[in-house]
């Protein structure tokens, strides 16, 4: 292909639909009065992510690369680019009455998540390094400044500065990561990459190469020991916003991730050196994860450490058998889904509860929840039971995927510590369940009446998490399909 | 047409009613209501299970075989034979008991309150009749959380502490089953357990090494903690002192039997070999739990605790009675849940009508309630005397089966577990004594009221079946003898051959079972 189409930008669609709302939103904002809630630009920002994913789903009859092949659409990156949208849109739903409670009249709030979400889903696309670099900092940068949205705190603002100057070093671990490939092997095209890999031409250059890299990515996945960053970040940033950053990008990321991987590093010489690497990475986060969130008193903390936990099981898929790699791929792909499902629902109700200048997000605040507020109260218990990993839930099966691939690849002990951690990881979800079922109130902790958009955002999520744990089939089907298209 | 449905209508039946509930308005009668009418409805409807249950077919009826995931390959198998169509049964019929007697002791969140137990109705029932072991799994850790809100929201005192340990023993146990069902199936790509059981059986999948003891021991973990077996058991008395009242009834009436049918069920039946390997000293953990369940309850102030640690005890003599693998030892065990069920469930009844009145489970708070309450008091000696195994009510019948089945498998097993027997008329009959002879000795208990209406609808139930069991034996053990024939592995004949010497008096009232046990026997023997 030596031309650009009109096919190849309909496989950027959603990209360019998003880009153009975003614009839209951030010149609309200085339009209106500065004191007037900014609902309307919600609104706009929530049409844009709908149009986006509408976008995504007629992008399955656009099958094909794109750009001198800089871009693949195919059912990977649809199944990537539906979750980050269908993200987004749960998002924009619950931030909508949280920036009047926070008194946030910032319209490039949602402008921001909207170039967040084109970066994520780029990088669920890209086959090429470079663009894959750009991808990961239009939507690093997004998160970097939507992570100190709450200016009045002080919290917010060390969480976004801490967020930033971190990620700012692992970007460059990746950028090293690069030029090394480049170096190595003369390309940043992944296909070639693989092909030279696989042909055995390279030496040790590569693999620091790909150890690089593996360290810029697991800084945004929040993989031990690349972790440090994420309680304090998430203590700190916007309920919704940690929603979003807890699951989309790091969706986005084990898409890269996962194509790096299974295109590049598993065929190659380095196989057991990169096994060894992720096989640690994997086992430390859930153990260090878990422990961490176990001593939690800061629901918000609570769920940064379990998201660490959550990343190690995500690795555990990345260890599959090599013979049938699609079972690892698509057990790592249902798990960024239902990860995405239970996690999301979990913030939307910690932003509402959360009240003006999140005043209330220890578990002593969630005491007695289950009097003031049955519904919630009943919903979040729901995530906390699939996070905990309970069956019918999403999270159950999306752990019983994983331990099953990696049982596949004969990997006993990495199972038994993945199921012990779940076991740990039991204790502290639990103990929000039992203090808001089984404590009395003790602050006064006000809870508004649940507002409509709320509502959408939380049923929305509990279905999803429902669906995933009762009727699997048909997303686990298409992962599957996404891993086929992946490795061929 | 309707027996393929009828065991899925019996199962979510309850939970439909839950979901009705839900969305009733905050007004308590009305809820109550309710949930007595549905929980009575699935009574009803489960009755239809042995009416129509063809006696003497070894296998599944009522099955019905769905697909429901088909990666991993999950099946929405359900059916009953003679041993879970009875603990079924005995669910359908404690649940409606369970709401008459919640009916004034729960005041605070009644609506949740009806709404969860109609929810732990539902995932119990799922437990008995699953034929697919990741859907048994799943109805499993169901039964944890609505139980575990149970006793935390309306227990006692030290409720949350109590709610927490259930939580925790029950579920970290089960992940180990959990991780032996997923290893079954890496090997044979089916959760069904008809196929699993066959595929073990013919020798088509092979266990290498050690592979079937930790798979059995995975199970049996599992279901240790849950029946529970000494020493496992330290969870129990907590929970049940705690729960409230309908909770203790369904924990003991229900949640421990799913232990011991598990055991049965999965334990013996898939691993016949590894079970008779480990049969000595999971046997020894079963008669230390009888003694010491019968000695701790003996010193227990406290009514609850002392019915709880006479759950141990029991419990005990099932698991003996499953690890004789004896046929005649097995229906006694089966038999023996059944009993339990019915007669430990009456007496956490009735510890919970008097802590209505009283709101203490202390014996010392208590003496001479015969004279202000003596309908109480009759009900009380009834299910008291069954507990203890007298003659003519349902407990005798059970010990005896698993005490038979003892002696043919080693004389020492019957001689120790008989003691506890002994132990327990003593420590059923002094707390007896203690509660109701003599004086009145605090005067509050003079003015006692006699049970009510509601509590007497709520009773009498239990002790025209703790009679019934107890003369009309065979009209259970007809159904449950061909199915534990079936359960129980063959290859023990040289055991059960020497069965016509037993005493005469065993014809009163199992001859039917005899028959049956003789003719499983030609079978297996064929």
């Amino acid at each position: 292909m030596t031309q650009v189409t009109g096919a190849d930008y309909i496989r950027i669609l959603p990209e360019i639909i998003l880009t153009l709302f975003g614009m839209a939103v951030m010149m609309a904002d200085p339009l209106l009065p500065p004191k007037k809630s900014r609902k309307p630009l919600g609104l706009l920002a929530l049409v844009g992510a709908i149009a986006a994913a509408v976008a995504t789903v007629m992008q399955s009859n656009y099958t094909g690369t794109a750009f001198f092949d800089m871009i693949a659409v195919n059912s990977f990156s649809i199944f990537f680019h539906l979750l980050i949208a269908l993200i987004v849109i749960v998002i924009i739903l619950a931030s909508y009455e949280y920036l009047e409670i926070q008194h946030i009249n910032l319209g490039e709030y949602y402008g921001l998540i909207l170039f967040g979400a084109v970066g994520m889903m780029l990088m669920s696309s890209a086959t090429e390094l470079v663009l894959i670099f750009i991808a990961l900092e239009i939507s690093s940068i997004s998160t970097y400044v939507l992570a100190g949205f709450r200016r009045k705190s002080a919290g917010s603002s060390e969480s976004s500065l801490k967020y930033f100057l971190l990620g700012s070093f692992a970007t460059a671990f990746f950028l090293y990561g690069v030029a090394l490939m480049f170096g190595a092997t003369g390309s940043t095209s992944i296909a070639e990459i693989a092909r030279q890999l696989q042909a055995g031409h390279t030496g040790l250059l590569a693999f620091v190469a790909l150890a690089l890299m593996f360290v810029g990515l697991g800084f945004k996945i929040a993989s031990a020991p690349f972790h440090i960053w994420t309680p304090d970040v998430y203590e700190g940033a916007p309920a919704p916003v940690v929603g979003l950053m807890s699951t989309a990008p790091k969706a986005a990321v084990f898409a890269v991730l996962l194509r790096i991987l299974f295109a590049a590093a598993s065929a190659s010489a380095f196989s057991s050196a990169w096994f060894w690497l992720v096989w640690v990475s994997a086992a430390l986060s859930m153990t260090l994860g878990n422990i961490g969130a176990l001593v939690q008193n800061n629901v918000k903390r609570m769920l940064a450490y379990s998201s660490i936990a959550h990343a190690g099981y995500m690795l555990v898929a990345f260890l599959g058998p090599a013979t049938n790699p699609q079972v690892g791929i698509s057990a790592a792909i249902f798990y960024t889904a239902s990860y995405a499902a239970m996690n999301v629902g979990a913030f939307c109700i910690v932003s509402h509860l959360a009240g003006s200048e999140e005043r209330y997000v220890t578990l002593d605040d969630y005491a007695g929840l289950s009097q003031r507020s049955p519904w919630l109260a009943a919903m979040l218990s729901i995530f906390m039971l699939s996070l905990i990993g309970i069956p019918p839930t999403a999270g159950f099966f999306a752990k019983y995927y994983v331990f099953n691939a990696a049982l596949h690849a004969n990997l006993v002990g990495l199972a038994v510590i993945g199921l012990i951690n779940s076991a740990v990881a039991a204790y502290y979800y639990l103990r929000l369940i039992v203090v808001m079922y089984m404590r009395d109130s003790k602050t006064e902790a006000p809870v508004l009446p649940v507002p409509a958009s709320l509502g959408v955002a939380v049923v929305l999520s509990a279905v999803a998490t429902l669906y995933l744990g009762i009727w699997p089939q048909r997303i686990l089907e298409y992962a599957l399909r996404s891993a086929h298209d992946l490795i061929h | 047409m309707i027996d393929n449905s009828i065991l899925t209508l019996v199962t979510f039946i309850p939970l439909v009613g839950a979901l009705l509930l839900l969305f009733f308005p905050r007004n308590n009668d009305v809820i109550r209501w309710g949930a007595l009418a549905v929980s009575l409805f699935t009574f009803v409807l489960s009755l239809h299970l042995p009416v129509h249950f063809k006696n003497g077919e070894p296998g599944f009826q009522f099955e019905l075989d769905l697909s429901w995931i088909s990666t991993p390959n999950i099946r929405y198998h359900v059916g009953v034979d003679g041993i879970s169509i009875w603990l079924v049964l005995l669910t359908t019929f404690l649940v409606p008991l369970g709401v008459l007697i919640s009916w004034n002791s729960v005041h605070a969140r009644v609506k949740e309150f009806f709404v969860l137990l109609l929810v732990l109705e539902t995932a119990m029932i799922g437990v008995f009749v699953s034929l697919d072991m990741f859907l048994f799994y799943v109805f499993w850790e169901a039964t944890l959380i609505p139980m575990a809100l149970l006793i935390g929201i309306w227990g006692h005192e030290r409720r949350v502490y109590a709610a927490v340990k259930f939580f925790l023993y029950t579920m970290v146990a089960s992940v180990f089953m959990l991780g032996s069902i997923i290893w079954l199936y890496t090997k044979t790509g089916s959760f069904d357990y008809n196929l699993i059981r066959h595929a073990l059986a013919s020798g088509q999948t092979a266990l290498p090494g050690n592979t079937a003891m930790w798979l059995f021991l995975g199970f049996f973990i599992a279901f240790a903690v849950k029946v529970p077996i000494f020493p496992l058991h330290t969870w129990l008395p907590d929970a049940h002192v705690e729960a409230p009242t309908a909770g203790s009834v369904l924990l003991a009436g229900v949640l421990l039997k799913m232990g011991t049918y598990g055991l049965l069920r999965f334990n013996v039946a898939l691993f016949p070999a590894e079970a008779r390997r480990h049969a000595p000293w999971i046997v020894a953990l079963a008669i230390i739990g009888i003694i010491y369940g019968a000695l701790v309850a003996m010193v227990q102030p406290n009514l609850k605790k002392l019915v709880a640690y006479s759950s141990v005890s029991h419990l005990g003599f099932c698991v003996l009675g499953i690890f004789t693998f004896t046929v005649m030892g097995t229906d006694g065990a089966v038999y023996q849940m059944l009993n339990h069920g019915v007669s430990t469930g009456a007496l956490f009844m009735l510890a919970g009508m008097l802590y209505e009145r009283r709101h203490t489970y202390e014996l010392t708070e208590f003496g001479g309630l015969a004279t202000p309450m003596p309908i109480f008091a009759t009900l009380f000696l009834v299910i008291t005397l069954s507990s203890i195994g007298l003659p003519l009510l349902n407990g005798f019948v059970g010990e005896f089966l698993v005490l038979n089945g003892a002696f043919q498998a080693k004389a020492l097993f019957g001689v120790l577990a008989a003691t506890g027997i002994i132990w327990s008329a003593c420590y059923m009959l002094w707390m007896y004594q203690r509660v109701f002879y003599g004086q009145v000795t605090v005067p509050v208990n003079n003015t006692l009221p006699d049970a009510n209406l509601r509590e007497r609808i709520a009773l009498w139930p239990t002790v025209v079946f703790a009679l019934i069991m107890g003369v009309a034996s065979p009209l259970w053990i007809n159904m449950i003898d061909p199915s534990v024939g079936a359960a129980v592995p063959a290859g023990n004949s040289s055991v059960q051959v020497e069965k016509p010497k037993m005493a005469p008096a065993v014809e009163l009232f199992d001859h039917a079972a005899l028959r049956n046990e003789k003719k499983s026997i030609e079978v297996s023997s064929r």
